[in-house]
């Protein structure tokens, strides 16, 4: 049972071979080199998806716009004081919301078997997971631009000065490069980009709205403010809008700094024990 | 001559609650250096997790597994260093341009940013894609996506190459593009471990071929020692009248001494053949009878036959059988 089969042009054959004859064998990249690499590769995806930046950029200024305007009035009077309320919780939110991307990031790369490609190269395997968080740093920078941009435009008026809104970002960034460690775990371990998805939403909706992003802890219920104080996102937002006012509190942004750290500590050898070992 | 591929006692348990699944369940195999080997077996039989614990992606439950002398477990690195895969699906960032997932591929295999990109360009050229080395991944058609997806795998060359399933869902002449690749890359010295669900592709393709089924080896050889293993021809014959089929059978069983299977075509039957000398006379014999024989044919059998031989049941679901009809056409 041969099949008839057209003998494939010759010079196809010649061709791979000389592609394969002239390979070279240059040392794997080292560690650093590779992150980087992989940082590019999230570059190049921004560039050829610009829509990811979509939820960066659209959701931070309709929150702003339409927090400060639908809800403005009702809790502090005027849309003005409000916004001036509320605007370090908004950037911390719009941030805090933007890690779920690493666990949508890294779960897509499973179902698409980039993971599996990447995994099979002789490099510095967590490579391919630092590079992704240069990435979304980056991504939590623009964001933070963005609600910074907005709210300006709008006439929020920092009394800490660009200064005090460079440090606040700054103390975000750190934060939130923290939580994308509990992100990695949460996207090696669910099967679909959806499930991430359901998850994320689990999480992230009573992490930020049961804070002090949006109202003062004191104008809630007991059992509520309790939930409140301990949620780090309300610490997070606190270190920030110090910072913003102008008034900082070393012991917030100090315990906003030791979590970050502490996170990392714990979650950064699970990510990395499950992402060596996911099959 | 060393080994390439070594495996002992593999296994590797997949558990979801209280059920597990033995997704490969003790594959010995051994794969000499040079040339390809060919994995057979249908949908679930645990090709493409045996390929993942040998290219070091997945860890084995149990047993041991050397590749190129080195243990996937605690060499895994070296291991790494030597091996390249192309996965059952197309491995490669569907965002990204061609062009830029193998700068991105060189990249990491240590290239300079300038020598990376002209390693590129020089790997879409001989894989015929230089005119969509600037279009996203995801516009590309199965067979380009294939092709690229082996460029990727041959950035630097590899001593050892894990092809999962090539040309699945590839129409016919993407298929003979990846089969010339594939028969480059071996001429070019590079050892090549392929599954395939394709008998044919495993028959055109693999020097030796290992057929499992249930995440166990059922049989190992050239593809003519196990077609010999199941009887060493098949005998088909096309009688001019179908009402005398039945008479044909029965004289041919008669000088054979093996059982007709009539087929569905009305006026043909096939049967195995141990001696294929005797067969001329069986013929004679029949003719002698006064009926007429339109057309017959003595091939040695499929792997098709191999298959249902050995594990009782044909080898592949339908969606197959209609694509190796179509590569008959
Ligand atoms: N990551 C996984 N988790 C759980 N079960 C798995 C996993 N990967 C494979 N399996 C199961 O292991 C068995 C063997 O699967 P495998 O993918 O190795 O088969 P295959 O021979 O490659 O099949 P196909 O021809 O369909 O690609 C199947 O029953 C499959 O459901
Ligand atoms: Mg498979």
């Amino acid at each position: 049972m041969s099949t008839v089969q057209a003998a494939p042009p010759r010079t196809e054959t010649d061709k791979v071979l000389a592609a394969l004859g002239s390979s070279e064998r240059p040392a794997p990249a080292g560690p650093l080199s590779s992150s980087l690499t992989f940082g590019w590769r999230a570059l190049l995806k921004i560039k050829h998806v610009p829509e990811q930046l979509f939820d960066v950029t659209m959701f931070p200024v309709m929150f702003t716009v339409m927090f400060t305007f639908v809800f403005g009035g009702a809790i502090s009077g005027t849309p003005g004081e409000y916004l001036q309320y509320a605007l370090p919780g908004i950037l911390v939110q719009t941030v805090v919301f933007i890690t779920m991307y690493t666990a949508m990031t890294i779960n897509t790369d499973i179902e698409k078997g980039v993971f599996d490609r990447i995994r099979s190269l002789p490099v510095w395997r967590p490579s391919l997971l630092v590079g992704a968080l240069l990435g979304d740093s980056l991504r939590y920078l623009m964001a933070s631009t963005v609600v910074v941009v907005v709210g300006v435009a709008i006439g929020y008026r920092a009394p800490g000065g660009l200064l005090g809104i460079v440090a606040a970002v700054a103390v975000l960034v750190a934060f939130c490069f923290s939580m994308s460690w509990l992100w990695l775990i949460l996207g090696l371990k669910l099967r679909t980009p959806n499930a991430v998805m359901g998850a994320a939403m689990m999480i992230l909706f009573p992490l930020t709205f049961v804070s002090s992003v949006f109202a003062p802890p004191e104008t809630m219920p007991g059992w509520l403010r309790a939930f409140v104080e301990v949620n780090p996102v309300s610490l997070l937002v606190e270190a920030a809008r110090g910072l913003m006012d102008g008034v900082p509190d070393a012991g917030d942004i100090t315990l906003v700094l030791v979590l970050a750290v502490a996170i990392t500590a714990v979650f950064s050898p699970i990510a990395l024990r499950l992402y060596n070992r996911a099959s | 001559m060393s080994l390439a591929i070594e495996t002992t006692d593999l296994v590797k348990v997949y558990r979801s609650g209280q059920t597990e699944n033995r997704a490969v369940d003790g594959v010995d195999l051994a794969v000499g250096s040079g040339g390809i080997h060919g994995v057979l077996g249908p949908n679930g039989a645990g090709k493409t997790t045996t390929i993942r614990m040998l290219a070091t992606l997945t860890v084995p439950t149990a047993g041991e597994a050397r590749v190129l002398g080195y243990d996937v477990v605690r060499e895994a690195p070296e291991v790494r260093a030597r091996v390249a895969m192309t996965g059952q699906f197309a491995s490669l960032d569907e965002d990204l341009t061609g062009f830029e997932n193998l700068v991105l591929l060189a990249r990491l295999y240590g290239y300079s940013r300038t020598a990376a990109r002209d390693r590129a360009a020089e790997l879409l050229e001989a894989f015929d894609l230089s005119a969509s080395a600037g279009k996203q991944v995801k516009a590309y058609s199965g067979g380009m996506r294939r092709r690229i997806d082996i460029a990727g795998s041959i950035v630097v060359r590899p001593e050892l190459m894990f092809l999962d399933e090539p040309t699945t869902g590839l129409d016919p002449r993407s298929r003979n593009q990846v089969w010339a690749i594939v028969r480059a890359l071996v001429g070019a010295g590079t050892t090549i471990l392929l599954t395939t669900q394709y008998l044919e592709e495993a028959d055109q393709l693999a020097d030796r071929i290992s057929v499992i089924d249930h995440g166990r080896v059922i049989a190992e050889g050239t593809s003519g020692e196990l077609k010999a293993s199941v009887g060493s021809g098949a005998l088909t014959v096309r009688v001019a009248d179908p009402a005398r089929r039945t008479e044909v059978a029965a004289l041919l069983t008669e000088s054979l001494g093996a059982p007709a299977d009539l087929g569905s075509d009305p006026a043909s039957l096939s049967m195995r053949v141990d001696d294929p000398t005797a067969v001329a006379g069986a013929l004679a014999r029949v003719g002698d009878h006064g009926v007429r024989i339109s057309e017959y044919a003595l091939g040695q059998p499929s792997l098709d036959e191999v298959f249902l031989a050995l594990t009782g049941r044909p080898a592949d679901d339908q969606d197959h059988q209609d694509q190796q009809k179509e590569t008959v056409a």
